[in-house]
């Protein structure tokens, strides 16, 4: 049989190199749900996703069945919210956000993303009613995921909603601080938000997009590592070579478990997302990765190229296996899902700044970073404020994902569980930025925006 | 629609028998075989036909991983898209 080598191969990376398909992720536009009356409004949210998404988990269950291969996570991902609300005559949208944790509750799935606000150059009423609401949705719901855009390459960072963001992080770390301040954990920042995204706690249905589709996301750090553990001595054009092939397998699995849940719930498939998205599990890390290459702990110097060269491999091999390429698709680093990234900065070979310079050349951005709970809001508004402008002068999305643990310190620990793993609280620069962040206004949109 | 049943653990009397037994029950046509011992371990790739199937797929995977259980070895079922779809281009 001339699969044999084949056959093996793949049962190899599922079972022991944990080959996952991430999320398979439905967005659904909410727009035929706006109302004036904001109950209406949520009684339609509410029927149409349990409508849209009744076998959206059954059959994600049934095709990992079939193709024996794990489906980690069922999500949804609707319309900004703050596009939906902003029509009702509400001024506080939080029980938008319970409906949405209601809707998943019923349909099985584990997150909800959508709570959103697109701003990167001014606000609406409803942008700045949402943006208020954050908070005590995130700490009154379970399953929702709320991002906020608030830069972009075509029109500059909002300067104002930087600030509010700060603000809006260290409320939500208060309220939800009894539990580690979780809150933070689904909540993103971004610039040049994208509008496909798969993954959480970032995804949202743009408004460009159809309907309804249905996204996948998939992962398997542990297969691109045990690829290079078995060529020791190889160059880095090699390497590159080996990451791609990898990447290549792992795009046409998802690319497969897309299409077919697709068909199979009757909507168009959307992007696959192809990332390196770790978990706390050992063998599922990003940061062994860049040590595979030869670095003594990720963190320290090459570990930017390293990254650069592993997200660029990443890219080319998913593009080459799948028509569909869309999210992110590159290396996730995210420090308390990785339990490779965790150890860098236990032992002090990951610090914030090297961390930063690594989100230049990556998927993503600064993740799952725990960090003093006392961080003034100036502080992360002006971590957010970098990120963005990296972002926004790259032409290239990032995140922000902070978590300043509600009374807690430098040495000590999150612990959050599950998927979201434990996160050793790092330290910022505790220098004042307060007086930049209070200028407030808009940066303008860089030169390269000028293209038309 | 085909499947690739993998069969791999301590080699030992009758793995082919066992496991042939529940597809025949089942109306499972075995279209291919191939068998090696890779690092002291039995390993067995079967690719069979499910057409006829009488059972669901879910039922048949649930025989074959109790007679995994029963037998001391790791049987897999999948569909075979998932092979083509990583290895050919």
């Amino acid at each position: 049989m001339t699969m044999f080598k084949d056959v093996l191969e793949t049962v190899s990376m599922i079972e022991k190199e944990r080959l996952d398909i991430r999320t398979i992720t439905m967005g659904i536009s909410l727009l035929d749900c706006i109302d004036s009356s904001g109950e209406k409004s949520r009684q339609r949210i509410y029927d149409k996703i349990t409508h849209l998404a009744e076998n959206l988990v059954k059959e994600g269950e049934r095709i990992e069945t079939e193709l024996g291969i794990p489906i980690v996570h069922k999500r949804i991902s609707v319309t900004p919210i703050s596009l939906i609300a902003g029509s009702s005559s509400d001024l506080n949208y939080v029980e938008y956000a319970k409906i949405l944790d209601a809707a998943a509750a019923t349909v099985g799935v584990n997150f909800i993303g959508g709570f959103s606000a697109l701003v990167p150059k001014g606000f609406t009423k409803g942008d700045r009613i949402l943006i208020d609401s954050i908070p005590e949705a995130l700490a009154t719901t379970n399953n929702v995921c709320s991002c906020v855009n608030l830069g972009s390459s075509k029109s500059g960072i909002n300067m104002d909603a930087v600030k509010r963001i700060g603000e809006i992080i260290k409320e939500t770390a208060y309220l939800t601080r009894d539990a580690d301040s979780i809150g933070c954990a689904k909540f993103v920042a971004f610039a040049n938000a994208v509008e496909d995204n798969p993954f959480m706690a970032g995804a949202f249905h743009g408004i460009g997009e159809a309907e309804s589709v249905l996204n996948v996301g998939v992962s398997g750090p542990g297969v691109v590592k045990r690829a290079l553990e078995r060529s020791q001595d190889a160059s880095f054009g090699e390497m590159a070579e080996i990451i791609k092939k990898a990447a290549f397998k792992i795009t046409r699995a998802g690319h497969l478990v897309g299409t077919t849940v697709a068909e199979r719930l009757n909507v168009p498939f959307g992007i696959l997302d192809l990332s390196l998205a770790p978990t706390p599990e050992v063998g599922d890390s990003v940061a062994r990765i860049l040590e595979e290459m030869g670095l003594e702990h990720c963190g320290t110097h090459g570990t930017t190229a390293a990254l650069a060269m592993l997200n660029d491999a990443v890219k080319k091999g998913g593009i080459m296996a799948s028509t569909s390429v869309g999210g992110f698709s590159g290396a996730f680093i995210p420090v308390s899902e990785d339990e490779g990234m965790i150890e860098a900065v236990e032992c002090g070979a990951l610090t914030f700044d090297k961390l930063e310079a690594m989100t230049s050349v990556c998927s993503v951005g600064i993740d799952m970073v725990a960090i003093p709970g006392d961080t003034p809001a100036t502080t992360i508004s002006a971590i957010i404020a970098d990120e963005a402008a990296i972002g926004v002068i790259n032409n290239k999305t990032t995140g922000v994902r902070l978590i300043p643990v509600y009374g807690k310190d430098v040495g000590e620990s999150a612990e959050f569980g599950g998927l979201l793993g434990h996160a050793p609280i790092m330290a910022v620069n505790k220098n004042d930025s307060s007086i930049f962040i209070n200028r407030g206004g808009h940066i303008p949109a860089p030169i390269h925006s000028f293209k038309n | 629609m085909r499947a690739v049943v993998t069969v791999i653990g301590k080699d030992r009397t009758g793995i082919i028998y066992n496991v042939s037994k529940i597809l025949a029950e089942n109306n499972v046509n075995i279209e291919d075989i191939s068998q090696t011992i890779m690092d002291d371990f039995f390993t067995m790739i079967m690719l069979v036909n499910l057409d006829n199937m009488s059972i669901d797929f879910n039922v048949l995977k649930n025989e074959l991983e109790k007679i995994a259980e029963t037998i001391g070895m790791s049987i897999r079922i999948q569909h075979e898209d998932l092979f083509n779809a990583m290895h050919t281009i």
